[in-house]
């Protein structure tokens, strides 16, 4: 605990610039707003209905979250915290992802089969790309060419061409997909199975993107049903992936060199999703049973600190840099 | 005579609209070429005749089973449309004079896949009667002795058996500390043996019985008009003087008088079993992981809440649909491989991955506990501990076991 404090006085001391971490809560419907220098809950805001993913403009600007049960996506000032104008989402939007310059946002619509494509701009949909039963997951490939939908029932990632809204490639993985990750470089896609306990390692480099390696986990005194993988994040660099493991109430760090784990670090209750802070110092968590976040140190792979949040966090968000 | 329903061919409708909207197949022509497979399966259901349920929302609707079955096939046709695999499932319903004589012309047309919603001896007689390559799906009887001496090589069960759940509901009461048990049995042949799996999972999980009484079943015990009234000064007096217990367990298979009891026994006692808390594979209520979605997809397709038997057809056709997608096979000896290696697993809304025994074709679940409202607990229960998988903890252990038709058998 000494330990933990001096390390994040440390951090402190440093200059930093302090982000707003957004945190959906996804039976508070609401939003809360965290400031990552103090780690203090700033403000807590109305988010529509069964708030589940949330991601932020690449500038910083409006903050969107899936409002699973409004069946749309609520957009929000990221300073001001108010309310703009909705984008349509599809029924049930679950997960979504941006598209690196901001438009158009691609959104998962787990009780239809669909992935919808919305533009930010014009607030018009622009495709609805039929894919496999319950789509969760969405990723997007860094040179924006191919989006990435997992979805649960079907047990496949499905790569879909952002010019065509084709499906280009189908890859089956373990049972239950929830979330896909690609390497900063584009060269890796990781997707976790939730029931299968596993991540797959997809490689992209060849044609036909094939699993390379599964990863799997084991944690002495935990029961392997327990292991169940959710959030993927990687460091920029690729040296380190994250795997939120639910109920096991573990994040697992994974050399990226190898894919094998390294360590396990014990976070809040049933942790579910995982977003880094634009310098990538700290790792946030949300844990669904404990209404709380864990902020893990990345270089000293420490649990530093938690943070009571709203009823049964969801999603994480950091803003950019300002 | 047997009455072919609707061969189905629904295809959930693409959004219309002024968006873009891809057809299905148009999506999947870069996919990498997979065989192409026609995977027909036939659920078939014998209806016995039935007296009227002691609770309305227990009333059996026309497409019990089926509809559970229709949501699998749709399921199986999305990730089909992937892997170039098509679904057809026929849906039979038949009296129990014509099932066997029904069964048979189903295999004389070919059809080896076939999930079953029937007693045990009917169950029996189809599955002596099938070819060798045949797999039968056992959708609804919970009879432990088809998964001992009775057991046969070409029936998967995928219904838990008696003994999975009334082993749910005694882990839960051991963990409760509820161990004294005042067991009130039917008196009909199938009330004595789920009594008959209470006692053994009395003693597997360290309770005793501390009373036993049989409820006659006289056929005029129903409730109408103004029978509580009856009922409320029946049930005391039958349940009055019974030795200390925490408990009350119901084995009423034939659901006589297990709804009777809450609130109107002698002493002050929770009910578990076939009435209170009951062991259930599936609930209206059930909303854990990710189960809320079934029950959105299953009532916007059925029109009323997912059941128990719905759950076992969707589950029984989901298996195939998951052997298929694995092995691109639709041969049945290929996919009886499949489904009992330990490759096989499946995700079912259960938290964990639903697998066999390859030792009697019984399918491993959790077994929710469900007060009609809320799913109030899942079994297995925490520290109670298994070798191989705490699934195993619910139902015949491999050495519990008399059947040696499976390779993995005793």
């Amino acid at each position: 605990m000494l330990r933990a404090i001096l390390l994040s006085t440390v951090a402190l001391a440093t200059p930093a610039f302090a982000n707003n971490v957004f945190v959906s809560n996804e039976k508070g419907n609401s939003v809360t707003v965290l400031d990552s220098e103090t780690w203090e809950v700033i403000t807590e805001f109305p988010a529509g209905n069964r708030p589940r993913g949330i991601t932020i403009a690449p500038d910083g600007s409006k903050l969107y979250v899936c409002a699973s049960d409004d069946d749309l996506v609520r957009v929000f000032d990221a300073k001001t915290f108010e309310e703009l104008p909705s984008l349509p989402s599809g029924p049930d939007p679950e997960l979504f992802v941006l598209h690196p310059s901001g438009n158009p946002l691609y959104i998962a619509n787990e009780d239809d089969n669909m992935v919808t494509v919305v533009d930010t701009e014009t607030r018009q949909v622009l495709a609805e790309i039929p894919v496999g039963i319950e789509p969760e997951g969405m990723a997007i490939s860094p040179d924006a060419s191919v989006v990435i939908n997992t979805s649960e029932t079907t047990n496949m990632a499905h790569f879909i061409d952002t010019e065509t809204f084709e499906i280009v490639n189908n890859v089956l993985v373990d049972q239950r997909p929830r979330y896909a990750e690609y390497t900063s470089d584009g060269s890796k896609l990781y997707v976790s199975a939730e029931i299968g306990g596993t991540v797959s390692v997809i490689d992209n480099a060849a044609e036909t993107p094939s699993i390379i390696k599964k990863i799997t986990f084991e944690v002495p005194g935990v029961l392997s049903e327990w292991l169940q993988p959710v959030g993927v994040k990687v460091t920029k660099d690729g040296s380190r992936v994250f795997v939120a493991l639910g109920p096991a109430n573990r994040v697992a760090v994974i050399d990226g060199e190898t894919d094998e784990v390294i360590e396990y670090l014990l976070v809040g209750q049933r942790v579910w999703q995982l977003a880094f802070t634009p310098d990538e110092k700290y790792l946030v968590t949300t844990n669904g049973n404990s209404n709380d976040v864990s902020i893990i140190d990345v270089e000293s792979l420490e649990v530093i600190k938690s943070v009571q949040v709203g009823q049964q966090p969801w999603g994480v968000v950091v803003a950019p840099d300002s | 005579m047997p009455e072919l329903l609707n061969t189905q061919s629904r295809h959930r409708a693409l959004r219309a609209g002024l968006v873009l909207s891809l057809a299905a197949l148009g999506t999947i022509a870069a996919s990498p070429p997979a065989a192409a497979q026609d995977v027909n399966a036939t659920v078939f259901r014998v209806d016995y005749p039935s007296l009227l349920p002691l609770s309305r929302l227990d009333l059996p609707s026309d497409d019990r089973g089926f509809a559970g079955a229709r949501l699998a096939t749709d399921d199986n046709r999305t990730t089909g449309q992937f892997m170039g695999h098509t679904y057809d499932t026929k849906e039979i319903t038949v009296a129990p004079e014509d099932a066997l004589a029904a069964f048979q012309k189903l295999m004389d047309a070919g059809e080896r896949l076939v999930v079953v919603i029937a007693g045990t001896e009917d169950l029996i007689a189809m599955a002596d009667a099938a070819p060798d390559d045949a797999i039968l799906f056992n959708a609804s009887s919970g009879d432990i002795t088809l998964r001992s001496a009775e057991c046969r090589a070409n029936i998967l069960h995928i219904a838990p058996s008696d003994a999975m759940r009334t082993d749910a509901v005694a882990q839960f009461l051991v963990w409760k500390r509820w161990t004294d048990w005042f067991l009130i049995e039917g008196s009909n042949p199938e009330d004595t043996a789920l009594a008959d799996a209470y006692r053994a999972s009395a003693r597997k999980f360290g309770a005793q019985i501390t009373e036993d009484r049989v409820f006659e079943d006289t056929g005029g015990s129903r409730v109408s008009d103004s029978g509580h009234v009856l009922v409320q000064r029946q049930i005391p007096v039958f349940t009055q003087d019974a030795a200390d217990h925490d408990v009350v367990v119901a084995a009423d298979a034939s659901d006589v008088f297990d709804e009777y009891l809450p609130y109107h026994l002698w002493d002050a006692a929770p009910v578990a079993g076939s009435a209170g808390l009951r062991p259930l594979t599936w609930a209206p209520t059930h909303e854990s992981w990710g189960a809320t979605q079934m029950q959105r997809r299953f009532e916007e397709l059925a029109g009323r809440a997912m059941t128990d038997l719905d759950y076992q057809t969707w589950l029984a056709l989901r298996v195939v649909g998951e052997a298929v997608t694995r092995t691109t096979s639709a041969d049945p000896a290929t996919l009886r491989d499949y489904i009992l290696s330990p490759d096989f697993n499946l995700a079912a809304f259960k938290g964990v991955p639903v697998t066999f025994r390859d030792w009697n074709g019984q399918l491993r679940q959790p077994i929710l506990l469900s007060n009609g409202r809320m799913t109030v607990s899942v079994s297995p229960q925490e520290g109670f501990l298994h070798e191989v998988s705490p699934l195993d903890t619910l139902g015949l252990d491999r050495p519990e076991s008399d059947c040696t038709a499976f390779e993995g058998g005793n």
